[in-house]
């Protein structure tokens, strides 16, 4: 990598200036689609398809996965879907203007990789879980919900927030 | 007037190229707000960055104050705005397990695919996390059912909780968020730099 690169690596927008964007992003969504934006939604859609490719007897007969199976559509013909394709993509593009592409595992030098990677299995779990059970994640339940002042939004930020802060300090190796 | 495909304005086809724009967008945003690094992202939980608690704030100041007004000016209706649904301890307890997951794993699902889209290792296997997570809830769904579908309070909105007129709650969440700025910046000259 060239020293100019290198150097751009860690430099990223102004976080008041990606906020606003975000925000104007928000209400360009809820303008067009009546809704807000997700990222949790498809990965429940992925999960759905892969059961149901497995068993389709079993997703129609759980009282979960058959909300989301339809006879005449696959279960990933949903908008958040596209949204996170889109999502991959526009990640993709800044990634590589800005130099930041590479396959690596990102940890602190105070840990292992390998300690890296069971957290970051063991934190997926836990949002997958906790995302199914308040209806959404960080950006469909507490941002978007924001947005409309949705109570639950509210609630669902500060429970997300409140216990990160909370919980901080036993994980505190591994970030510091 | 708005919301547009809803009202019937745009044709429902053109929900999908929506999608993948909007999409676009989001990804581009966050990733090039840092929000592709988890060691950045959890700074907000020690105080070395806030660059979460800054882009989170502003985007939520900014979407409220501009749908508000918009609905004021008569380009878009806000009571046809789907309103996430209240379910008091669903979103407590899911919030609280959530935030566990956010400090462990040091990513959202969003920030974590666009970590996927630059190559993060770390972030393939937190997405293949959530789906284990997902997996779990859907087949212990009777286990978490009651907790799920309880305590539900409707599409409520702060108005409808407080009973107090939106534009004193919309001044008021942008006080708090100006506060937390301030706060924070404060604080974050007290801590010793991290460097990733």
């Amino acid at each position: 990598m060239d020293k100019s690169s290198e150097n751009n690596r860690h430099v990223y927008w102004n976080p008041y200036f990606g906020g606003f964007l975000l925000g104007l992003l928000i209400i360009f969504t809820f303008y067009m689609t009546g809704r807000g934006l997700g990222a949790s939604g498809a990965m429940k859609s992925s999960v759905v398809t892969l059961v149901d490719k497995v068993s389709h007897e079993h997703t129609i007969n759980n009282a979960y996965y058959s909300k989301f199976v339809k006879d005449d559509e696959s279960p990933m013909n949903t908008w958040l879907v596209f949204e996170s394709l889109g999502v991959l993509a526009g990640a993709f593009i800044s990634g590589s203007l800005s130099g930041r592409m590479g396959f690596r595992v990102q940890h602190s030098p105070k840990i292992t990789s390998r300690r890296r990677l069971v957290f970051a299995l063991f934190g997926g779990i836990l949002f997958g879980l906790g995302a199914q059970i308040a209806r959404g994640c960080t950006s469909g339940a507490a941002l978007s919900g924001m947005a409309v002042l949705s109570t639950g939004g509210f609630i669902t930020m500060l429970a997300i927030f409140g216990t990160a802060y909370l919980f901080a300090y036993f994980f505190r190796k591994n970030w510091i | 007037m708005g919301p547009l495909i809803p009202n019937g304005i745009l044709t429902n086809e053109w929900n999908i190229i929506i999608a993948v724009l909007i999409g676009l967008a989001f990804g581009f945003i966050l990733e090039a707000s840092g929000f592709s690094s988890s060691r950045k992202l959890a700074g907000v939980f020690y105080g070395y960055d806030f660059a979460v608690l800054k882009v989170f704030f502003t985007a939520a100041v900014v979407s409220v104050i501009g749908l508000y007004y918009m609905d004021y000016l008569g380009w878009v209706d806000i009571s046809m705005l789907y309103v996430h649904p209240t379910y008091l301890w669903a979103a407590i307890i899911g919030g609280a397990i959530m935030g566990v997951g956010f400090v462990a794993g040091g990513f959202c699902p969003g920030t974590s695919l666009c970590a996927v889209a630059i190559g993060k290792l770390d972030a393939w296997v937190y997405v293949f996390g959530i789906m284990v997570g997902v997996f779990i809830f859907s087949e212990a769904y009777g286990v978490f059912e009651g907790l799920y579908n309880g305590s539900f309070l409707g599409n409520i909105t702060l108005v409808d909780s407080f009973d107090i007129p939106a534009n004193y709650i919309i001044f008021g969440v942008t006080l708090i968020a100006l506060v937390a700025f301030f706060v924070s910046d404060i604080v974050r000259k007290r801590i010793k730099k991290v460097f990733y």
